[in-house]
């Protein structure tokens, strides 16, 4: 059958749950990180998709401002990560755990 | 043949996607980043296929050009090699495969079982310029305040990233 | 100025007195003491000024205080005065007076004596409280006083264990007869509607059928309170262990009033109670009274004999009410506490003369050493027996005269009571008055002071002349049962009872002749007692008084423990242990099971956070 609305969207969700597995399984900051990435990505394919089958333009704009957003989350994330990383000398998050009452 | 070149490029994204996450080879973030350039890569053609053209060029030239190579950066610059052996938590894995699972077995139930309101001849174009019209006019101000947004960003990194003054 | 309120003082005199001295006078024994006697004194006066400003009309007059007024339920702190209760008045003020004025010598060396004087005027202020009431509410909130009243005094040697379990049993068995009594209270109010007497009466005549089926169980469970209150058969147990306190207490609280204050009762409502009911009342009255009078015979302890007389004189009270009559109920009853006072506190001089000995066998020959405590003991030992002329034969023979008249059965009962009576009476006398001092103590005694003799010599009076008084009159015209002319002349005032019913009179005075000479033959030269030897098993019976305590202790008692027992464990182990400690069990546990949730790692919050999506997705996408 011809590839409709739906197959976009199979192929979208199923690359947010891995993205979402990625973030609780694998113990590396950056790669947890990246992980993150790939869920912005799930998002941003679903709203093209759904952009041009309901002939409305917004979706693009919208998957523009994501891309956006997205750079700026990344350089002040990983600034985040080295300032991270000079102070404790560790990427894994197993050793961040000042958050435990 | 378009509806190949779906298959393919949707095939290559998930594939790309999953060694991203759990690569059995090595466990080095570098092998990490590199696949994420391909999911990316994947689904910029995946954009094309959907006349989302400017959208494709800006996904190549600003995520997988400027963020993984931002990313890479990083990586180098920590030094990080192989992730030491840990101990293999089987139980943290279950645990995300079963929530990650759950949230897509849910999301596929919904999508597959009511008919999506969409049109069966798409005549949509994203180029550039009907894009670039509905940014300035309609969405004006979403514009200006990303811009703002950067600056925010760009302060705050920098700020960060200063060494402390001793 | 009303009269009325004359007797709101007389009313408050003694409770004034009581909190004055518990307050202030702890320290200053006369002080104490004269507050004391002074409240009931002037008491007694102000009754008499009373008796003799309004006189003695058969009428009823009320002066009432709007206490509580809930809705349409309102009830009146309130006085009533009709013959009755006048009388009452004047009994239990005079015959207080003299036991206050008594006590003063009797307990000069204590050195708790302000403590026992001011539990004597609560004592009188309840009493006084229960004689004026005008409802039902206020008569059972002085019944309860009049009971810890008795409490505090009965226990007032607290140090000894046996006074302090004595004031404890007398105080429960009388609650135990007070639940029956509130009980019937509710009964009636819910069926008549009023708490207070006079509307009672007037709704009762109006329609003797408004208690329907309950009337009968309404008057038995009234009776309830009588029955713990005068110590009838089987709550009777409490009397003879409250003769562990102190004699004038003895005297004044279970001889002459409090234990009266049942039997007031009853002749205030009797109006309430229908004929089954008084049937059965009848009959418990003549057990108790013969029931009590065997047990006294075999007794040592002068005490204790007198205890067992005054049971038995209650028993024939209650048993003339139960042959509906009240009036000769009433004159026992005032003329009893003339003479059963004297004879307490008769015994009260020899104890104090013998050094609080008690043992009868260890007294005799104390004719010689007191004499006018002698002669006043045998003035109240003659009219106890029921020998004329003495006051007592005259309300005995009534109440005979009433039993022939409606139930031989009990007319029998009170002839053989009426012979055992002065039986033990006169054994007393002979072995502890007569022949010769059988220990030191006995060869030692010595009269007491005038303080204690001239009460003794006051009761001895009326005592005698309690008969001519006017006393019967006086309640029958309360009661409307008997004519009210008196007869023409003094001498066949003395002869009336032959006159008026010759059965009931003759048999009597024979039986207590018959009663007096075997006690003399028995006793008058003995030096021990010459009964078991005679009766064997039965006087054994007799001394241990028929094992009722020891029945209750196995039954009752034993009941209540396991009760109490099932209770505490309830209360231990499911309200507290589960209840209590167990929600606080489960509390802590969920919290340290919430803490686990809390483990710092990042991963494991998004873990959670996406089943949280998972789910939330799951209920809204349904």
């Amino acid at each position: 059958m011809t590839v409709g609305l739906e197959h976009y969207l199979v192929v979208s969700v199923m690359l947010f749950a891995l993205g979402l597995t990625g973030v609780i399984v694998r113990r590396s900051v950056l790669v947890i990180y990246m992980s993150l990435e790939l869920m912005l990505n799930a998002a941003n394919l679903a709203l093209v998709a759904f952009s041009r089958f309901t002939n409305n333009l917004d979706g693009q704009v919208f998957v523009f401002f994501v891309i956006t957003v997205a750079a700026a989350e990344v350089s002040v994330g990983l600034a985040l990560i080295v300032a991270l990383y000079r102070k404790r000398q560790a990427a894994h998050v197993e050793d961040l755990r000042t958050l435990k009452l | 043949m378009q509806d190949a070149l779906f298959y393919t490029f949707a095939f290559l994204t998930l594939v790309f996607g999953f060694l991203v996450i759990a690569n059995p080879f090595s466990r080095n973030p570098v092998t990490s980043a590199m696949f994420l350039v391909l999911t990316i890569v994947s689904m910029a053609g995946l954009f094309v296929l959907l006349h989302a053209f400017f959208l494709a060029a800006v996904q190549i030239l600003v995520y997988a050009g400027a963020v993984m190579v931002l990313f890479l950066f990083v990586i180098m610059l920590l030094d990080l090699r192989a992730e030491e052996r840990r101990r293999f938590k089987v139980l943290a894995v279950i645990g995300g495969v079963i929530s990650a699972g759950a949230i897509l077995l849910i999301f596929l139930r919904s999508l597959l079982s009511t008919p999506l309101g969409a049109s069966d001849t798409p005549t949509l174009e994203g180029g550039t310029f009907e894009l670039g019209k509905l940014l300035f006019t309609q969405y004006v101000l979403p514009f200006e305040i990303v811009s703002i947004l950067l600056l925010v960003a760009i302060v705050g990194v920098v700020l960060l990233s200063k060494k402390e003054l001793k | 100025m009303h009269p009325e309120l004359l007797l709101w003082i007389v009313l408050f005199l003694p409770l004034g007195a009581a909190v004055l001295i518990t307050l202030f006078t702890q320290r200053n024994r006369e002080l104490s003491a004269a507050i004391s006697i002074g409240a009931v004194v002037a008491g007694f006066v102000l009754s008499l000024i009373f008796r003799a400003w309004v006189g003695w009309q058969p009428e009823v007059r009320e002066s009432a205080v709007t206490w509580l007024s809930v809705g349409s339920f309102q009830v009146d702190f309130g006085l009533r005065f009709d013959p009755l209760s006048l009388a009452m008045l004047l009994l239990v003020t005079g015959v207080a007076s003299v036991i206050h004025i008594y006590s003063w010598g009797y307990m000069k060396e204590d050195r708790s004596l302000p403590r026992y004087f001011a539990g004597l005027s609560l004592f009188t202020f309840s009493m006084l409280g229960i004689v004026l009431a005008s409802n039902f509410l206020q008569l059972f909130i002085f019944w309860e006083l009049v009971g810890v009243s008795s409490y505090v005094l009965i226990g007032f040697w607290f140090e000894r264990p046996a006074a302090a379990d004595a004031g404890k049993k007398a105080f429960i068995t009388n609650r135990l007869g007070d639940f029956g009594f509130l009980l019937g209270i509710l009964l009636v109010w819910t069926h008549l509607g009023s708490l207070n007497f006079t509307v009672l009466q007037e709704n009762f005549t109006a329609d003797p059928q408004a208690l329907g089926t309950l009337a009968t169980a309404a008057g038995l469970l009234i009776f309830c309170g009588a029955m713990g209150k005068s110590a009838q058969f089987p709550l009777h147990v409490w009397l003879p262990d409250a003769m562990e306190g102190p004699t004038p207490v003895s005297a004044l609280i279970h001889a002459a009033t409090m234990v009266a204050a049942g039997v007031y009762m009853l002749c205030r409502v009797s109006f309430l109670i229908n004929a089954p009911a008084l049937e059965i009342i009848a009959w418990i009255g003549g057990i108790t009274a013969l029931l009590s009078a065997v047990i006294g015979i075999q007794q040592n302890d002068i005490k204790r004999i007198l205890a067992y007389s005054t049971l038995s004189q209650l028993g024939y009270m209650v048993m003339a009410v139960g042959l509906h009559g009240p009036t000769p109920a009433m004159y026992h009853l005032t003329t009893h506490a003339f003479f059963k006072a004297l004879l307490f506190l008769g015994a009260g001089s020899v104890i104090l003369g013998l050094h609080h000995e008690q043992d009868i066998w260890k007294m005799g020959g104390l004719r010689k050493k007191m004499p006018v405590t002698f002669w006043t003991f045998i003035v109240g030992t003659l009219a106890l027996a029921g020998l004329p002329p003495f006051s007592g034969f005259y309300s005995k023979d009534s109440i005979l005269a009433l039993a022939a008249e409606h139930n031989s059965g009990l007319l029998i009962v009170g002839v053989i009571v009426a012979a055992l009576t002065p039986f033990y009476m006169f054994r007393l006398v002979c072995v502890a008055f007569l022949g010769e001092p059988k220990s030191d103590a006995a060869g030692h005694a010595h009269e007491s002071p005038q303080g204690m003799l001239w009460p003794l010599r006051i009761l001895a009076t009326l005592s005698i002349v309690g008969g001519f008084i006017g006393i019967e009159q006086l309640y029958g015209s309360q009661f409307h049962t008997l004519p009210l002319e008196p007869s023409p002349s003094f001498l066949q005032e003395l002869i009336a009872p032959f006159v008026h019913a010759p059965m009931a009179a003759v048999s009597g005075l024979v039986a207590a002749l018959v009663g007096l000479a075997a006690a003399w033959a028995l006793y008058a030269r003995a030096t021990e007692d010459p009964l078991p030897a005679r009766l064997g098993a039965l006087s054994r019976w007799m001394r241990d008084r028929f094992y009722f305590d020891e029945l209750y202790e196995a039954t009752v008692i034993r009941l209540h423990d396991f009760i109490a027992t099932i209770a505490a464990w309830i209360d231990r182990w499911i309200i507290s242990g589960v209840a209590v400690r167990g929600t606080h069990g489960t509390v802590e546990l969920v919290g340290r099971a919430l803490r686990l949730i809390q483990t710092g790692s990042l991963q494991t919050y998004a873990f959670l956070f996406a089943i949280g999506v998972a789910l939330v997705l799951y209920l809204a996408l349904k």
